[in-house]
């Protein structure tokens, strides 16, 4: 009865945070594992469509629009040209920049899919379309099997892409 | 035009909630209960009426409960009936519908009641949707994140000003004051307020942006024989259609994506319309984010390619233009987002069966219901008229 009494004019329990957690082995697969392995030596590995001729990278292995498997291995550049970006003034669990911050799509040269990158070494308010930009990597005695072996990109100082170059992807 | 073999299907009953922030009143099972038993009211039916239970919602891990359906079932009067669940990310809403629809199209079952909702008070849909990719680092910020440069990409694309967005903010936010269930009431609201709100993913402003909110929707789909005999004004279903395309390939337009083009042109055909603009008399689409209003309106063949954000600086989607768009407020006031695609498709019943209330838009025959998800890669729609296909 004492224990009851002690709860009077407590507020009552509605609601309580419950943070979940779930941990995986992750399989690269084929295509993914060739992608990682190369970033170890900073190679950009994609992977070419013999139905299409595009070149995907990150390559997942299989060419979407034609449902066939994805067989030659075609190194990309590590530099590239900004189709279009985000300045990113949001906080989220996870994130790893300070706020605000540019995440472009960039599409590097010899592929045909854009990716996500970070922009830095330039004020965000002078990112735009067309910007040319190579990575920056890690340093050597830190390179892993990751895409965090790329820091960020960088402009190049070359002059903007023309329009014609990257129009399909914007 | 009924298509040979199918039966025609119509909607007796509507029910959503009030949505907010927090229903902290409600459970999950209390807050589907609650828009499902205003859908029976509406329909004059009771739980033992029902055949079979649709529900939909966005993917489990945004509240962490797994196959919630299981547990709703008691709820929603389904024990010792039919239930289905659809996922098709933020379209569920849509396309939880139209698997409804089916079953009644297909007569396999003569009375369905259909539900879709999320709560997102207990959930966490910016983490959901910000998902850790192995040996990736984390850049993407959410959905707005993620569409931001594909906004910037329709910008430059169509040369539209930069107001549009913050236009199409207002107009939704002035058309929700009229919506007593919409979860933002935003009286004091001017263009300069939206444009003095923060970028939050440049090019999108916090103002342009949905909210966060609980809440959910329900209908009541019957047969033709059923619909006969009811009283109200049905809305009758006079087409749906579902696409879905890859969120990854080569060649891809995200800005107009040709699976949105594809499913428009489909339900259009099949409802037997060859000029959308002229011949539907209101809209509900999913607009997450504002400047989605123009880009879907090319989408939708309701403007040519490029020429959307006209439509928007001329009024001609506000409720005195001649495609009112999103009378209810649409998702910008209110973003339950499993129930958000269903709340389109019930706001354009709504608007058919003249039940729509003060933004009601006057005289409206044929409507369109819109939802997209997934990284615009999901679409489903319907159309739905006062008289029968």
């Amino acid at each position: 009865m004492a224990k009851i009494q002690a709860l009077e004019g407590v507020e009552p329990v509605t609601m309580i945070d419950a943070p979940a957690r779930l941990d995986y082995t992750f399989t690269a697969g084929r295509a993914t594992s060739r992608f990682l392995k190369g970033l170890e030596k900073k190679k950009l590995l994609g992977e070419r469509s013999a139905a299409t001729g595009k070149v995907y990278i990150p390559p997942r292995g299989a060419d979407p629009v034609a449902g066939v498997p994805t067989d030659e291995q075609v190194e990309v550049a590590d530099c590239g040209t900004v189709t279009s970006f985000c300045v990113v003034n949001v906080k989220f669990y996870g994130q790893a920049m300070e706020c605000p911050y540019v995440c472009a799509l960039v599409l590097l040269d010899g592929a045909d899919v854009a990716m996500f990158g970070l922009i830095q070494e330039m004020p965000y308010e002078d990112v735009h379309p067309g910007l040319r930009v190579e990575a920056v990597w890690v340093d050597d005695n830190e390179l892993s099997t990751t895409l965090e072996n790329i820091k960020y990109f960088r402009p190049t100082g070359q002059e903007d892409a023309p329009l014609e170059t990257y129009k399909e992807h914007v | 035009m009924a298509t040979k073999g199918k039966h025609r299907v119509a909607v007796v009953g509507i029910g959503q909630t009030k949505h907010d922030s927090a229903r902290n009143d409600v459970s999950l099972a209390g807050l589907v209960r609650e828009a499902a038993s205003r859908a029976l009211e509406d329909a004059g039916m009771t739980w033992s009426d029902i055949d079979a239970v649709v529900i939909g919602k966005a993917p489990d891990f945004f509240e962490g409960v797994m196959m919630p359906e299981l547990y709703l079932a008691e709820a929603l009067g389904a024990t010792g009936k039919p239930m289905l669940r659809v996922h098709t990310a933020g379209s569920v809403g849509g396309s939880t519908a139209i698997v409804a629809s089916s079953l009644v199209q297909g007569g396999i079952h003569e009375r369905v009641l259909t539900v879709a909702f999320e709560k997102q008070s207990e959930s966490e849909a910016m983490w959901a949707l910000s998902l850790p990719i192995p040996f990736q680092p984390p850049l993407v910020a959410g959905a707005g994140g993620y569409f931001a440069p594909y906004i910037r990409s329709y910008m430059a694309r169509s040369k539209a000003p930069s107001h549009i967005g913050s236009l199409v903010a207002l107009k939704d936010r002035q058309n929700g004051l009229k919506n007593p269930y919409a979860h933002l009431h935003e009286p004091d609201i001017t263009l300069e307020s939206i444009q003095e709100s923060m970028m939050l993913w440049d090019p999108i402003r916090y103002a342009e942006t949905c909210p966060s909110s609980d809440g959910a929707c329900a209908m009541v789909l019957v047969g033709e024989k059923t619909a006969d005999a009811h009283s109200k004004q049905p809305a009758w279903v006079h087409g749906t259609a579902m696409r879905s395309e890859p969120g990854f390939f080569a060649g891809r337009d995200q800005v107009n994506p040709r699976g949105g083009q594809d499913c428009s042109s489909d339900v259009y055909k099949q409802a037997g319309i060859t000029n959308p603009r002229k011949e539907i008399d209101c809209a509900e689409i999913y607009v997450p984010f504002s400047w989605f209003e123009p880009m879907w309106m090319e989408n939708l063949h309701f403007a040519d390619e490029g020429a959307g954000w006209k439509m928007t600086e001329e009024g001609a989607t506000s409720m005195t233009g001649d495609l009112p768009v999103n009378c209810s407020g649409g998702v910008l006031c209110s973003n339950p987002i499993g129930a958000s695609g269903m709340l389109r498709f019930a706001e354009s019943a709504m608007q058919v069966r003249a039940q729509a209330g003060e933004h009601q838009v006057d005289g409206a025959r044929l409507a369109l219901g819109h939802a997209y998800g997934g990284a615009s890669q999901f679409y489903s729609m319907w159309i739905v008229g006062a008289d029968k296909p």
